[in-house]
């Protein structure tokens, strides 16, 4: 699609780009570039390609409304092949050719190894995507969940319907998954657990053997935390239900990142009934109108709307909430847009009010626990425009503007 | 004494799965001195072919120990009258020849089958132990590498194709004197070998999600324990699976997962510092 755009910009095949762009007036001015860097193949592409898709819908809705400020949006996309180190490469030849905005990355490591290059060259970075948290630099804008958000909801919620006093927390041995298990840590200390243990997957390790459930048994854990991520660690699913934990009455499993990646659509339902995750978007959520009219318009691009997950969402989100930021500054440049949005933009998306706190360049979010039942998503409880306390801890961009740190927290 | 069992099944149960993965290398690489990069892909095309199997309508089982070995079979049969037997004696040119088929495979796969995890369950219920639970699939797959380990020893020490074979990778021109068609055992050879390795993407099927790039985490645990068993050894495969499978359950039982993947890493590089040529030397020189 990115490439027809191109094509009709230089003129060529105008017919077929009339069905992508029918503003004819934007060949007169320049588009404004958007650089976008996901995962679309490799292990990571379960989280990546719905994003792509998430980009290509939002960008085109934006240009069929007219575009911004009279401009049309160009988005220019590359597959970064699950691998870390296409990251810097191609966001050093993306900002070389002139970004106005930089909407992507999926997994932590991604973030922080093209954060500094974006900052430098003073293009906005929007990160959209739940993670870890504690990234505290006016450069970045980041409209997925934190800790705060998603596991503060999480783990208070299941341990008073279990009531459980024991936690196991099984995590992808990298910067997400040893911040988030610290977290979980804290907040599982903090409503009452007595014990929290914590172990370290690699992220290629997709080994689960019989002595991975016995040391959860071992322990005596009652509540069982998964922070796993990517193709290789849905193993732990299968072998969890395989070895009947699934039905045993006395542990219950709850996840951080099950079903961001469609999880849940992927596994047979016997691995995932039953269990609990919190997420920003709720699928069939009929209290939010933009719900509706996001999954319409997703159904007519592609069909239906199996491929969204809720880091597309949040892509999606995001892209909006940049387009309010252009269309109320009335520029694209760095420095308007920060200040539309440190006014405390906010927009209506499918998942909800998503709000831009200017002290930490985070949202305050709805949160939707939710449990899963035959493959699909049940809201159980919803709260109103969680904040991101855990990154305010630490972090006050309107006392410290220049900051540029990833404040986190250890085990 | 619960977690005595336990523990003792986790290793087997590494060691099996180690062993597993390895075999259709083992076998390839040993009898052919062909090194076949595509490796992990064959696994992953046997994984594919449960799970579409399965889905179907076919029998879990009947695709995992049929459908798979006879896909994969058929597709060795085909890579090796196409590309493999071209290059026979010429290890580098396997090398990247096989190379470049695992690229080609994979972004068939993705092509086909999308860049989707999918998955399958076994559901083959559960036991306990005291306290503990453990899946009856963990013993399903201790219990048929154990049979294709025999199986394989059978074939090879036991019948005249075994013979013919073993003495094609000791001396190519006796066996072609006495009028063995040797390319004949080679590409017999390869396809067992490839059947070897869908059997073994079957049964890892339901243990795990599969997506076209799942051969990527396996091979490279398959080299390591076919390198440190020693080439042309299938015993030697087995005692490395066996050495390294332990070390890594042990090591990831008392500290963590993460440390048993660097343990095994260190137990292979000390293997191979004390046999240069990988486990079986200990017993193939003394045959000499």
């Amino acid at each position: 699609m990115n490439i027809k755009r191109r094509q009709f910009i230089k003129g060529a095949g105008a017919a077929s780009a009339a069905i992508f762009a029918p503003q004819l007036s934007f060949s007169m001015s320049e588009p404004i570039k958007m650089g976008v860097l996901l995962d679309t193949s490799g292990p990571f592409s379960a989280y990546g390609t719905p994003m792509e898709m998430a980009t290509s819908l939002a960008v085109k809705q934006i240009n069929d409304g007219g575009g911004l400020l009279g401009r049309e949006v160009e988005v220019v996309f590359r597959d970064t092949q699950s691998d870390m180190n296409n990251y810097s490469t191609f966001a050093n030849q993306l900002v070389r050719e002139g970004l106005d905005v930089f909407h992507g990355g999926i997994l932590s490591a991604s973030r922080e190894a093209i954060r500094q290059i974006l900052r430098q060259r003073g293009v906005p970075y929007f990160y959209n995507v739940l993670y870890e948290g504690g990234v505290c630099d006016r450069n970045t804008f980041i409209t997925g969940t934190t800790p705060a958000q998603q596991v503060n909801a999480l783990i208070p919620y299941a341990m008073n319907k279990y009531g459980t006093a024991k936690a196991y927390v099984l995590a992808a041995n990298y910067n997400y998954g040893q911040i988030t298990a610290a977290w979980v840590n804290e907040y599982a200390r903090a409503n009452g657990a007595s014990e929290v243990e914590v172990e370290f997957f690699d992220l290629a390790d997709g080994e689960f053997g019989p002595s991975a459930i016995a040391k959860i048994q071992e322990a005596g854990s009652d509540l069982v935390v998964s922070v796993l991520v990517g193709a290789a660690h849905l193993s732990f699913y299968g072998h969890w239900a395989e070895t009947g934990m699934n039905q045993n009455p006395n542990v219950h499993l709850i996840s951080t990142t099950f079903g961001v990646g469609n999880e849940h659509k992927v596994l047979p339902a016997n691995q995932s009934d039953g269990m609990l995750i919190a997420n920003n978007w709720a699928p069939e959520n009929p209290s939010v109108p933009e719900n509706k009219a996001f999954l319409a318009d997703w159904t007519r691009e592609y069909g239906d709307t199996e491929a969204i997950h809720e880091i597309a969402v949040s892509q999606y989100q995001g892209i909006h909430l940049w387009a309010e930021a252009v269309r109320q500054a009335g520029a694209v440049d760095r420095d308007s847009i920060t200040k539309t949005l440190e006014n405390g933009l906010a927009i209506n998306g499918p998942a909800g009010v998503v709000k831009m706190d200017p002290l930490t360049h985070h949202c305050s979010l709805d949160i939707h626990i939710m449990e899963l039942n035959n493959q699909k998503l049940d809201v159980v409880q919803k709260f109103e425009q969680r904040e991101p306390l855990d990154t305010r801890r630490f972090c006050n961009l309107s006392e410290n503007p220049d900051s540029n740190l990833q404040y986190e927290i250890t085990l | 004494m619960d977690i005595t069992v336990i523990f003792i099944l986790q290793i087997l149960y590494a060691t099996t799965l180690l062993a597993l993965i390895s075999f259709g290398l083992a076998l390839i690489f040993g009898m052919m001195r062909v090194i076949n990069l595509a490796h992990g892909e064959f696994l992953t095309l046997g994984a594919y072919a449960t799970i579409l199997a399965t889905k179907m309508g076919v029998n879990l089982w009947v695709s995992m120990l049929v459908v798979s070995p006879l896909v994969v079979g058929l597709w060795s049969l085909i890579v090796e009258r196409f590309l493999i037997r071209f290059m026979y004696g010429r290890l580098v040119y396997t090398m990247l020849a096989t190379w470049g088929l695992s690229l080609a495979m994979a972004g068939a796969m993705t092509m086909i089958f999308g860049t989707t995890t999918e998955g399958v369950s076994a559901q083959a219920g559960s036991f306990s132990i005291g306290t503990y639970q453990a899946s009856v699939y963990s013993l399903f797959v201790i219990g048929v590498t154990i049979v294709v380990a025999t199986g394989i020893a059978l074939a090879l020490f036991g019948s005249n194709y075994g013979r013919v074979a073993r003495a094609a990778m000791e001396n190519r021109e006796m066996v072609e004197a006495f009028g063995y068609p040797i390319n004949q055992v080679y590409m017999w050879t390869f396809v067992a070998g490839g059947m070897l390795a869908g059997l073994a993407g079957g049964i890892l099927a339901p243990t795990t999600g599969i997506s076209p790039y799942s051969g990527s985490t396996w091979i490279a645990d398959a080299f390591i324990t076919v390198i440190t068993g020693g080439t042309g050894s299938v015993m030697g495969t087995l005692a490395s699976a066996g050495i390294l499978g332990s070390v890594s359950s042990i090591t990831s039982f008392i500290f963590s997962s993460a440390s048993g993947g660097v343990a095994l890493l260190v137990a292979a590089l000390v293997i191979l510092r004390i046999f240069p040529t990988g486990i079986s030397s200990l017993w193939q020189q003394r045959n000499r």
